[in-house]
């Protein structure tokens, strides 16, 4: 275990190197999420009835998706490095140490999203803070809440990075894993609550929606956060979140395992 | 010890002629095609031996060294690597190896060389003392100092293949595999890289095989030599034996002043053994 840690570490100090992104977070988070939060402002003031959660939940839900968005984006977050060690064969030095590749690539993804997250966060949060009122992230309602809402951010995370985790292990069974990572990848992101929370869905689609694991990403923590999922609907959540973890990340380490004995690395 | 015996490999090529034509055909009709890489291998390598495994490209140089490293799954024949089969328990196997890939790099491209080796001591769960006495010694033998605290993505290539083949030797293993280490290389850091595989086969009675196509690097490293060609084993021996089976058919060449250089040998043995 204490390898994964340490590698984890590593690729956790690595990506907190990186500048920049502290600045890019608040200059395209913060209108982004602005005119998101102005957006549904409009839709709620036409319909208030139609309106299925309370507007500072709303807020809430937009202002933590603009802050953790390198944390739960499978689309925008592709770690190419992963795909490159697939398709150009660097996967052999992987190979030739005494690791799990699954639970090293595991690491390396939470690791570079985490870290990813702890440099933007901060900044598009204390922001959102100092809006006016309607639009105002506010702090969450009890120290509970707050509590359950990091316990479901981790396995949110989990969710996230083992479903990222098939979609690289697809690079061992095609030549060119793009197509159907980018089919994945746009679907996913509607699934999961990143286009409009689960709650705008129609009620048929939502009752589905809310069974699949992609629930189990941003909308658990983010509704959590806000009040908006409370009581028995949220252990049901948080049941469904371990629930996906350990499938997906059995079925990736099965997978893992069976791509490396079929493999061929190919050249001199 | 290393002992392979009847070690069979093949590869499935996809085969196409070029234009849109093939390409439509190839779409619903593959044609593939079976390449005999390993054809019945047979050699035994004994401990703190140094070999020199060479033979023209495509040769099957790499499959045996990936089929040795545990990375690959032959399918037929017996292969044992101190009594393991090295693809049956890849973790146990891979833990007393090390291995270099000159083409390829194994450091962190981002980070600094010491961040790197660090997990590497991790990963191979190498205790404090062992590490640090590991890391001294090769740090002196391979003049490390400067290095260590730049990222790789920095290093030249001598610079960076040196830490490669720190970085492979850390957790002390028992058997080496060089695949190509000093490709590329200038002729001081070529010959840095000999002097310290030659020291490190003294010091720890590494086992090292070497896949190389530079016949220096063979001659000055190499007591025994394996050639192979089109996945079979042709000459197992020394380079003297090497210039004996030139000889053997042109006597002449014994008498010039000049002999053949090691490269001449090795080129008229490949044109001889029709495996070029």
């Amino acid at each position: 275990m204490k390898k994964y840690i340490s590698f984890f570490k590593m690729r956790f100090y690595a990506g907190l190197q990186y500048r920049q992104a502290t600045l890019g977070a608040i200059i395209v988070q913060l209108p982004w999420g602005l005119l998101e939060c102005l957006a549904f402002h409009t839709f709620q003031k036409v319909n208030p009835q139609a309106f299925p959660m309370e507007f500072s939940a709303v807020a809430a839900y937009i202002w933590l998706k603009q802050a953790f968005f390198v944390l739960f984006s499978v689309w925008g977050n592709v770690d190419q490095d992963v795909f490159d060690m697939i398709l150009k064969g660097d996967v052999a030095y992987e190979l030739c140490r005494p690791v799990s590749i699954y639970k090293m690539w595991f690491a390396r993804i939470s690791a570079i999203r985490l870290a990813g997250a702890a440099l933007r966060f901060l900044p598009v949060l204390a922001a959102a803070s100092l809006l006016p009122k309607p639009l105002r992230f506010l702090p969450p309602q009890n120290i509970f809440v707050f509590f359950i809402f990091v316990v479901t951010m981790l396995l949110g995370v989990g969710v996230t990075v083992a479903f990222c985790m098939l979609v690289y292990i697809t690079a061992f069974y095609t030549i060119s894993p793009q197509g159907i990572r980018l089919f994945l990848m746009s679907v996913v992101e509607f699934l999961s609550g990143s286009i409009v929370p689960i709650p705008f869905m129609p009620d048929t689609v939502k009752n589905i929606v809310e069974w699949l694991p992609f629930a189990g990403m941003m909308n658990v923590p983010f509704r959590v956060y806000s009040g908006d999922l409370i009581g028995m609907e949220m252990y049901k959540a948080m049941g469904l979140q371990i629930f996906w973890l350990f499938v997906m990340a059995a079925a990736g380490m099965v997978l893992c395992n069976k791509a490396e004995r079929r493999m061929t690395i190919q050249g001199g | 010890m290393i002992t392979m015996e009847h070690v069979c490999k093949s590869y499935k090529v996809a085969k196409r002629n070029a234009g849109l034509r093939e390409a439509c055909k190839a779409f619903f009709r593959r044609k593939t095609e079976i390449i005999q890489a390993l054809d019945d291998i047979n050699f035994t390598i004994l401990d703190g031996e140094i070999v020199g495994y060479i033979g023209p490209n495509g040769a099957g140089k790499s499959s045996t060294i990936k089929i040795l490293s545990g990375i690959l799954t032959p399918e037929s024949g017996v292969c044992k690597v101190d009594g393991r089969i090295p693809w049956k328990n890849r973790m146990e196997h891979v833990k007393n190896i090390g291995v270099v890939f000159g083409q390829r790099s194994q450091l962190w491209w981002d980070v600094p060389v010491i961040d790197s080796f660090e997990l590497l001591k991790d990963i191979y769960s190498i205790p404090t003392s062992t590490y640090q006495e590991s890391l001294d010694e090769l740090t002196q033998l391979l003049n490390l100092q400067e290095l260590l605290k730049t990222p790789t993505r920095q290093l030249s290539l001598g610079q960076r293949m040196r830490c490669e083949i720190a970085a492979s030797l850390l957790h002390q293993p028992k058997i080496l595999f060089l695949d190509e280490p000093t490709i590329g290389l200038d002729a001081v850091s070529k010959l840095a890289v000999r002097e310290f595989v030659k020291d490190i086969n003294r010091k720890r009675n590494t086992t090292v095989i070497l896949t190389t196509h530079d016949m220096q690097d063979i001659e000055a490293l190499a007591s025994r030599i394996i050639l192979i060609g089109k996945g079979r084993i042709l000459l197992d021996g020394t380079i003297a034996d090497m210039r004996l089976e030139i000889e053997k058919d042109n006597p002449l060449h014994n008498q010039q002043d000049n002999p053949l250089s090691l490269e001449q040998v090795t080129a008229r043995l490949y044109e001889k053994l029709d495996i070029v």
